[in-house]
């Protein structure tokens, strides 16, 4: 407060009275707002439209979820209002996303994480729109929708495999063969790394941690077979079981021939030096197509399923995540949500939006497979003939537990792979933590 | 914290002798809203947060909040692998920053003090990232620190190839990395304050310096240093502030993921604990009160020791 302004405001009191009544009117509207939006809802529903929060936020699921929801709108005479957000932050944001006013559609995960929301009663069940689009959904994919209470919660759209990914050319011109056992597989890359290349492409810096759970979910189901998988990402089997030792030991055997600073680079970089021909393979999932800008490469990309380890458990296995939609817990336009909801789900929204995304499977038996190119036949045959389906680790264990105690842990010793069971040690003491049951 | 300054000025403006009803009512109000909103918006949700740290919860049905006494707090101080390290981290962030960009930042306000040419543009180039986000700081060298593409690598001729430094990734160099990336921006910081503070510093005592015969580091040292006392502390405070409470740099370098193997830091550990898809309210909320008693005790330690001597 200077010495000038003291007297012009002493002179115009009333003036410096009303700024201050507005400052007084501000505080009382900033102080009332938390307390008007947690009693709100209700007002300002419109039966016309129905609200979709998406988390493909990257240009191309952009783009097809923008077809889907204008053949809905032309379909239905409903608008369809989406809300899109950064993938990432769409997870992370998730829980207070519910607890607010989320849209009235949006999209989630099947499995696990889906079944976490539905027990917190953070979404509604999906029963009259499953009794109308269940026909054309095969069982596993109904088990995949359902929660523990054995309600539906869940409208599947697209999964997609991980395998161990490589380019047709590079092989034929060097001669390697695709190996199918475990031991076959440390010989190829072994000859890779002699022969110049990074065997094994990986990128696992900053935000891009989760990539190497695909590795861990096959080394250990090939190891040690789904069931023990499943108990393991589900908390009922210590993490220092000799099993999941066994599983890190067969992990380390591999990691010496992992591409050299991995932890510093991005997923989309690794996938990059494979499609460059500077790695020779890369264990990832589909989505890697998003990656591909040159259609010739395309069709130079091929995979193999993640090979055997142990001949009990053989290659049965297949990790296929599969994404798709809720309903909130209280949607604005319930109706028209339902009606949204089971336009998802049919054959026709599924091809329209592989149309335009062709890194992503239909999982709706109807939705025809012509305009399949050839790494998608592929990867639906492997699909097809999986004995059992896996998600990947973060949507088949309690995702703050893989986050926060189990990633951590894994990129730490895949930089130094020496201390196994110290590091599953560690993780072992957090368990209890996330899983009380 | 920061709406604490809205409060004092009002009673100070008030002449009680003269004030009317109306005028009383009127300050009441205008003293109230703050009040109220300070204990609202501050003080509410960090006893909460106190009061959270003896439960857990998932943060989703308050019936669901238990009561478990001291458990987060054992848990957190003997069985959880990151904390330890997090501390440690935090440690030698306060350290560094007050030994190097610091005393850097006042060394480069001190030479731009002196009217040497050009200093407006040395100003504006060391002021310029201060301009920025501390994300929008972390993004930049995200792109300098790259292994396959950036800029670092790329002047070492190591960019791509297999023997690259891998500076983010490298868990035994990464803190050094994202270090230097915040003290890019800290050393702005500082330097601007003290620059202020120079400004207003009577140039008489450093003319009688110099007729005493003092050179240049004398002068600094023995006149100029202790003569700009309030702005040391300023500095002083602001630094252990901002190294405790280091986050955003550390979080975009990292990914956006929260923890990284050799990138601990108590924040980024409450954030991994209470944001996310199963949030752990009642652990996150402990560990934010081990940063609060940090914070205010070293803050404490510092004020308490400086009004002190000054009472003396």
């Amino acid at each position: 407060m200077t010495q000038q302004s003291r007297n012009p405001l002493a002179a115009r009191d009333p003036g410096r009275r009303r700024v201050v009544g507005g400052l007084f009117g501000l505080g009382a509207a900033a102080l009332a707002a938390p307390v008007l939006t947690a009693c709100g809802g209700g007002a300002g529903a419109d039966p016309k439209t129905v609200t979709f929060g998406s988390n493909g936020g990257d240009a191309t699921p952009k783009k097809a979820y923008a077809s889907v929801t204008g053949a809905f709108a032309k379909d239905s005479g409903l608008t369809v209002k989406t809300n899109t957000v950064d993938h990432d932050t769409f997870q992370k944001s998730i829980t207070s996303y519910l607890q607010g006013t989320p849209d009235d559609v949006f999209t989630w995960f099947a499995g696990y994480r889906m079944q976490y929301f539905a027990k917190k009663k953070l979404c509604s069940p999906l029963d009259d729109v499953w009794d109308k689009i269940g026909v054309d959904f095969s069982d596993a994919t109904k088990q995949l929708s359902r929660g523990e209470d054995g309600k539906y919660y869940f409208v599947p759209l697209y999964n997609y495999p991980w395998a161990v990914f490589y380019r047709k050319s590079l092989f034929k011109e060097r001669g390697y063969q695709v190996p199918q056992k475990w031991s076959e597989f440390i010989a190829l890359t072994k000859r890779m790394k002699k022969d110049g290349l990074s065997p094994i492409a990986s990128g696992y810096g900053g935000g891009d941690s989760w990539s190497i759970l695909g590795a861990f979910d096959y080394v250990n189901l090939r190891t040690n077979g789904y069931d023990f998988h499943m108990s393991l990402m589900r908390g009922k089997v210590s993490w220092t079981d000799k099993r999941a030792l066994a599983t890190l030991d067969h992990w380390r055997e591999l990691a010496p021939y992992y591409q050299q600073g991995a932890a510093g680079r991005s997923w989309q970089d690794a996938a990059q030096s494979l499609l460059d021909k500077k790695s020779g393979m890369a264990v990832i999932g589909l989505f890697l197509g998003q990656q591909i800008t040159d259609e010739k490469i395309r069709a130079d990309i091929d995979f193999f399923p993640f090979p055997e380890i142990d001949a009990a458990h053989g290659q049965g296995a297949v990790e296929a995540p599969t994404d798709g939609f809720m309903l909130s817990r209280r949607p604005k336009n319930e109706a028209g949500a339902k009606k949204f909801l089971e336009f998802l789900g049919g054959a026709h929204t599924e091809e329209l939006y592989m149309g335009v995304d062709p890194s992503n499977l239909a999982v709706n038996d109807k939705a025809s497979t012509g305009s399949y190119n050839a790494l998608q036949k592929k990867s639906a045959d492997l699909i097809a003939s999986a004995k059992q389906i896996s998600q990947f680790a973060d949507r088949d264990s309690d995702p703050g537990f893989i986050s926060t105690v189990v990633l951590p842990g894994l990129t730490e010793w895949l930089s130094h792979p020496d201390d196994g069971s110290g590091t599953l040690k560690k993780i072992e003491s957090q368990r209890s933590r996330f899983f009380t049951a | 914290m920061s709406s604490a300054p809205t409060t004092p000025p009002a009673p100070r403006r008030a002449r009680p002798r003269r004030l009317g009803t109306g005028d009383r009512i009127f300050l009441t109000v205008i003293i109230g809203i703050p009040l109220a909103a300070l204990l609202f918006f501050v003080w509410l949700p960090a006893l909460a947060s106190l009061g959270l740290s003896f439960t857990t919860w998932d943060g989703i049905d308050l019936a669901d909040i238990h009561w478990i006494g001291l458990d987060n707090y054992k848990e957190i101080f003997t069985n959880y692998p990151p904390f330890w390290p997090a501390v440690r981290h935090n440690v030698i962030w306060l350290l560094f920053t007050a030994l190097l960009p610091t005393p850097f930042g006042i060394f480069l306000a001190y030479q731009l003090d002196r009217k040497i040419r050009f200093t407006r543009i040395y100003q504006t180039a060391i002021f310029l990232p201060m301009v920025l986000s501390l994300a929008v700081v972390g993004f930049i060298w995200e792109i300098i620190y790259n292994p396959d593409t950036g800029l670092l690598n790329g002047l070492l001729g190591a960019a791509g190839s297999s023997h690259h430094i891998d500076w983010l990734g490298n868990p035994d160099l990464n803190l050094w990395a994202v270090l230097v990336a915040s003290s890019w921006r800290h050393t702005g910081y500082i330097m601007i304050l003290y620059l202020a503070g120079l400004k207003g510093f009577d140039p008489a005592l450093k003319e009688a310096a110099a007729l005493d015969g003092a050179n240049g580091r004398q002068t600094f040292l023995r006149v100029v240093f202790p003569a700009l006392k309030p702005v040391n502390v300023i500095i002083l405070v602001i630094t252990v502030m901002e190294s405790l409470r280091s986050f955003d740099v550390v979080y975009v370098l990292g990914g956006g993921v929260g923890s990284k193997p050799g990138m601990e830091l108590l924040s980024l550990l409450i954030t991994d604990n209470i944001i996310g898809e199963s949030s752990h309210i009642g652990y996150g909320s402990a560990l934010a009160v081990v940063l609060l008693v940090v914070s205010l005790a070293a803050i404490g330690t510092f004020l308490v020791q400086n009004f002190r001597k000054e009472d003396q």
